[in-house]
This record gives structure tokens, sequence and C-alpha cells, in this order.
């Protein structure tokens, strides 16, 4: 990190924590989409299912925290973890209307 | 934040390991120190002595003990002694007395009479230390799950950094300074890398349903005993007939299940009701029979009839892959080979982070070489570093000595181990903030160093079983802890004396160095 006597500007360490956040809780409440989506989806019994879940869950999770590191901008990073958390959230709660109506 | 991709991740890599560093050495430093928990446990408590197994007679021995003193109790456990524990652990449940409600007795596998063997948690207390933290329950299972997550995402973004990883890992440069501890960070890194890989996505393995709930919630609504029972296959207990009954042997019901699985060590027997018409005996399969946890080997049995009832559900697929995972990372299969590899690994690991954070150090240090005074977050770097790496080995030779030095009879003997441990822990933060960098790291190692090599000259003062000894007798696991303690001092004194000396001046670069620096993309 460069660093000038001042450190770097508020913008910057804002935008760092904002990433930060996005990663934490917003990689956290992807991963989570994904667990119940393949808990409720997966064409298999259901403690399998659910299981298989949990186990994919860290991975998505461990993809959202390097996308938001990576990306161009902090709003972007929220975007990449907010957007398909969205959608799988949608799909998640018609799966879960199906199934307990 | 930097422009470009691997640039990214670098600074991820580094400021992640910075932050979870402390805490992630001390969590691989206690986990490596669990692989031998029993070894450990055994040296804690030297009154309790191991004889050959004879798991038909421990039955015998331990189902007269709980019929005499437990017949009260709704439920008995019994754990058999195996190659790596001496004591026949024999435990009941009762509301009045215990820890919890559960009353615990280690009994001595020949004569079935209670040890009294000093108070401590032995090699227990660096097992939960590893992944409670010493916290209440659950923020310590929680922060250690997340660490464990930060290190998984370490390596990765270590990986994606060091793009020629294998180019890199023949690239050694000893004696140069800031290089060599890279050189050495890599390397270590990257040739235990399947094993840093495993451990750290098997520990959050370990506590998904803790900390993942959301897929279990959504699957099983509120009730998340079903998902439990589905997955460990669990039995109802029927009620109490309230009819007495004689429990029958132990010895029969042994014998039907090495008719089932010839050669079954086994791990714990679970007895429920016992004494009561609708008593239930299950017999589980010692872990040390399989890499994966495995439902499938247990056996329940009728406890009046002593007719099998039925065996544990197998395992689907993805069962399977999570019990495997859960199984590689306690290794409880290993036998001594496989179980010193898993510590040196271990110890790997914990240099991997160790090396990492004073690389961070010493790389913005070099920018303050010609100051007098380095900035404060770099000496507030400093303290920790020197505290949590030779200072949590003070606090580890600490439990040791105090296991030594308390008197048997001290009331909450046990708890006072720990409390030295924390105590000489708190100590070397102080001592670190009030002496100069290099010479708090000389001195905690040195003293780490007299610590660790004089341990095997305590024990044989204090308990008269030392190397010589246990060496003659054949204690392997005595030795072992005297010997490793021994090494562990060589090395501190080692480390040490290169602290305590003056430091080399920085050699000049040679333009060939420079040049193979520029085609490594350095951490920054």
């Amino acid at each position: 990190m460069k660093r000038t006597a001042a450190g770097p500007p508020l913008s910057y360490r804002l935008a760092v924590i904002s990433r930060s956040l996005a990663a934490l809780l917003g990689g956290y409440l992807l991963a989570s989409m994904v667990s119940i989506c393949v808990a409720l989806l997966a064409p298999m019994p259901q403690v399998d299912a659910t299981l298989t879940g949990l186990l994919l869950s860290f991975v998505f999770y461990l993809l959202a925290f390097i996308w938001c590191f990576a990306c161009r901008s902090a709003w972007r990073a929220w975007l990449g973890v907010l957007l398909p958390s969205l959608v799988l959230a949608i799909v998640n709660g018609l799966a879960y209307w199906m199934k307990n109506p | 934040m930097k422009e470009g991709f691997r640039q990214a991740m670098a600074w991820l890599h580094t400021w992640t390991g910075l932050i979870f560093g402390w805490l992630l050495f001390a969590i691989f430093l206690s986990g490596t120190l669990s692989y031998f928990k029993e070894e450990i446990s055994h040296w804690a408590q030297p009154e309790l002595r191991s004889h050959a197994l004879d798991p038909l007679a421990s039955l015998g021995l331990a189902q007269g003990y709980l019929e005499a003193n437990a017949g009260h109790s709704a439920s008995w456990m019994i754990r058999l002694p195996s190659e790596r524990e001496a004591a026949l652990s024999v435990g009941w449940r009762d509301p009045e007395g215990g820890r919890r409600g559960f009353v615990r007795k280690s009994l001595d596998a020949q004569s079935g009479q209670p040890v009294e063997a000093r108070d401590s948690r032995g090699g227990d207390f660096f097992y939960r230390f590893h992944f409670e933290l010493q916290m209440p329950y659950p923020w310590g299972r929680w922060l250690s799950t997340f660490c464990a997550f930060i290190m998984l995402l370490g390596l990765v973004t270590g990986i994606i950094t060091h793009k020629k990883i294998f180019k890199e890992f023949f690239t050694f440069r000893p004696g140069k300074g800031q290089r060599s501890w890279l050189d050495g960070h890599n390397a270590i890194g990257v040739l235990v890398l399947p094993f840093h890989l495993m451990i750290s996505y098997s520990s959050l393995v370990l506590f998904m349903y803790m900390v993942m709930p959301a897929g279990i919630l959504a699957s099983y609504g509120g009730n998340t005993n079903g998902y439990f029972n589905d997955l460990f296959g669990r039995d109802e207990v029927p009620k109490v007939a309230n009819v007495a009954t004689p429990l029958v042997p132990l010895e029969r019901l042994y014998a039907k299940v090495q008719e089932q699985v010839p050669g079954a060590r086994i791990g714990f027997i679970q007895v429920q009701n016992p004494g009561d018409l609708n008593a239930r005996v299950t017999f589980t399969q010692s872990a040390a029979d399989h890499v994966a946890y495995k439902r499938s080997a247990s056996w329940t049995f009728d406890g009046a009839t002593g007719a099998l009832l039925n065996q544990g559900a197998p395992e689907s697929a993805a069962m399977m892959t999570s019990f495997s995972f859960a199984g590689l990372h306690m290794g409880n299969y290993a036998g001594p080979w496989l179980r010193w590899l898993y510590f040196v690994f271990g110890v790997a690991g914990t240099a991997v982070i160790g090396t990492g954070l004073v690389m961070w150090l010493g790389k913005r240090q070099l920018k303050h070489a010609k100051s007098e005074r380095i900035p404060g977050e770099l000496r507030l770097v400093e303290v920790l570093n020197i505290a949590s790496m030779s200072g949590l080995l003070l606090a580890v030779a600490a439990f040791f000595w105090a296991n030594r030095l308390l008197p048997v009879g001290l009331e909450g003997r046990a708890n006072w181990e720990i409390n030295s441990f924390f105590l000489l822990w708190a100590l070397s933060l102080l001592h670190a903030a009030l002496r100069p960098g290099r010479r708090a790291w000389g001195e905690q190692l040195g003293l780490g160093a007299l610590a660790f090599a004089l341990l095997p000259l305590l024990n044989a003062l204090t308990t008269g079983q030392g190397l010589d000894h246990s060496v003659a007798v054949g204690d392997w696991a005595m030795a072992g802890f005297d010997l490793t303690a021994l090494g562990t001092g060589a090395f501190l004194a080692w480390a040490a004396a290169k602290m305590l000396r003056p430091p080399k001046p920085v050699a000049k670069r040679a333009p060939r160095a420079s040049k193979a620096s520029v085609e490594a993309v350095e951490v920054k």
C-alpha cells in the first residue's frame, strides 16, 4: 500500500470498509442462499441435499470474498453479491412455497 | 487495493493474514498439540498405569463398578482402554453430582478400582482451546470457524499471488534476511499445501451446522433435530418400564459384535435404562478403525435379553464426503507414524502463519531502519507478534510446569494449571511491551528454551518417570513427550541465540538477486 504522510485518503478507507462488509455480510447471504437452494432443489434425499448445500456454501463464500476485493469498485462488490442473492432468494421462495403450501 | 487481480489478491492475503494471523497461530499450535491429546494427558496424569489390553476383562470390571456405584442412573458410558489411553473410563448421568450432571471416573484397567490421579485437563485443554478459544459457547466455535475460513481464503489468495508456485518452491535463498523469510514461507506453504487445504476446509465441515444453519432451517423448518436424526440415524430410546431386570453381561454382547466385524476395536459403550426391562446397550466401533466417521459401525442390543436390535444405517455418498473430511481433520485413524506426520504438518502450518507475520513487519520496518523510533502501529504489531508466538510457547510450558509443581491436593487444581497458562501469556505481552523488539524475542525464546529443555528433568524429579524409566519400560508416550520437549528446547535455544546476537548488517542486493525479485510478485 502506498502511504503519504497523512496515510491513504478517507474515501479509500471507506471503500475498503464497504468492500469488507460486502464480503463478510453479502458473501454470507449469498452462501446461505446457495445452501438453501441446493437443500430444496437438489434431486436427492432430504438429508443429502441439505448436507450437499452446506458443503458447497463455503465455496461460494470464498468466491464472494475474492470478488469483493478483486472488482473495480465497492459498488460493484455489493452488486456482485446482492444481485445473485436476490435471484436465489426468489427461486428459494418459490421452491419453499411449493414444498410448504 | 491495487490494480490488477493478482495485486488485489496479494493485498487481501496480506491484510487478512495480519488481522487473523495471531489467533490462527494459537489455533494451529493448539491443534497440532491435540494430535497427541491422549499422550499429553498420559504425561499430565502419570498416576494412570497402562496394562496389556484385555477388552473382555475391562468390560466386566466396568459393568461391576457401574452396577455397584451407579445402579440408579438413567445412562452409563464406558470407554475401553486403547493403545493410546491407559484408563478404563466410566461415566454416568447423575443430576446431583459431577460437572454438568455427569460423573466421570478413571478406573485402573487391571484392578477396576478408581485411580486417584492429579486433577488436570491434560491434552484436553489444548484440544478444547483449539476450537473454543476459552470463550463461552457458542462464540469460541464461531470465531475459530471463521478463522478457519480466513485460513482457506489465505491459501487460495496465496496460490493466486504466487503464480509460479512450483518454480518458486525450488528457490531458497538463505541468509538473505527478508528474502529468506519469503522463500521459507512459500516453500513450507507449498510443500504441505494439500494438508493445509484439507485441514482448513474440514474445520468448516465440522461446524457447518452451526455457522451456516440456513439450509437446515429451510429444509427441516424448526425441527433441526430431524436433520441430526437423519444424519446420524439415532433411534428413540424406550421409556423406563420400571420392571427391574438384570443387565446381560456386556462380554456376551461384545462377542456378538466380534461375530459381525471380526477384530473390531470398540470405542465406547452406552447403556440406557440399566437394570430395567427396557435397557438398551450400544457398542460403537473405535474411530481408530476407519478414516471416516461411520454411523454404520454401531450396534444396539436389548439389554435384558441380549438380542441384537439393529445396526447403524449405511452412509450415503454425501455423508461419506463430509464424514471423511471430519475424520481426516481429527486423524483418529492415524497410527504412530502417520500421527507424527500430522504433527509435523501442523508445525509447518504454524510456521507458515508465523513467517507471514514476521515478514509483514520486517518489510515495513525496513523503511524505518534509519530513523530512531518506528511508528506506533508497527510497534503494536511487533509486540503482538512476540506475545502471540514466543509468549504462547511460554504459556504452554507454564501449563506443563504447573502440572508438575502445583500440590496434588490444591482446590481447583486443574483450573490453576489453565490460569498459569493465561497468566504467563499475559506476562509475556507485558514483557514484550516493555522491552525493545529484538531483546524481547531473544529473552522470551531463551526462557522458553530453558522451560522446555528442563521439563524432562522436572518430570524425572517429581514423578520418578523420567526418560531413564520410560525408555527402560517402553512407555513411549511418556518418553516421546520428554524427547519432544527437549527438541523444542533445542530449537528455541537456536532461535534465541540468533535473536540475542547483534543483527548482521543488511547485505547490498546483488544485481542478479534483484532481477529474480522482479519476476516474483511480492506480497505487499
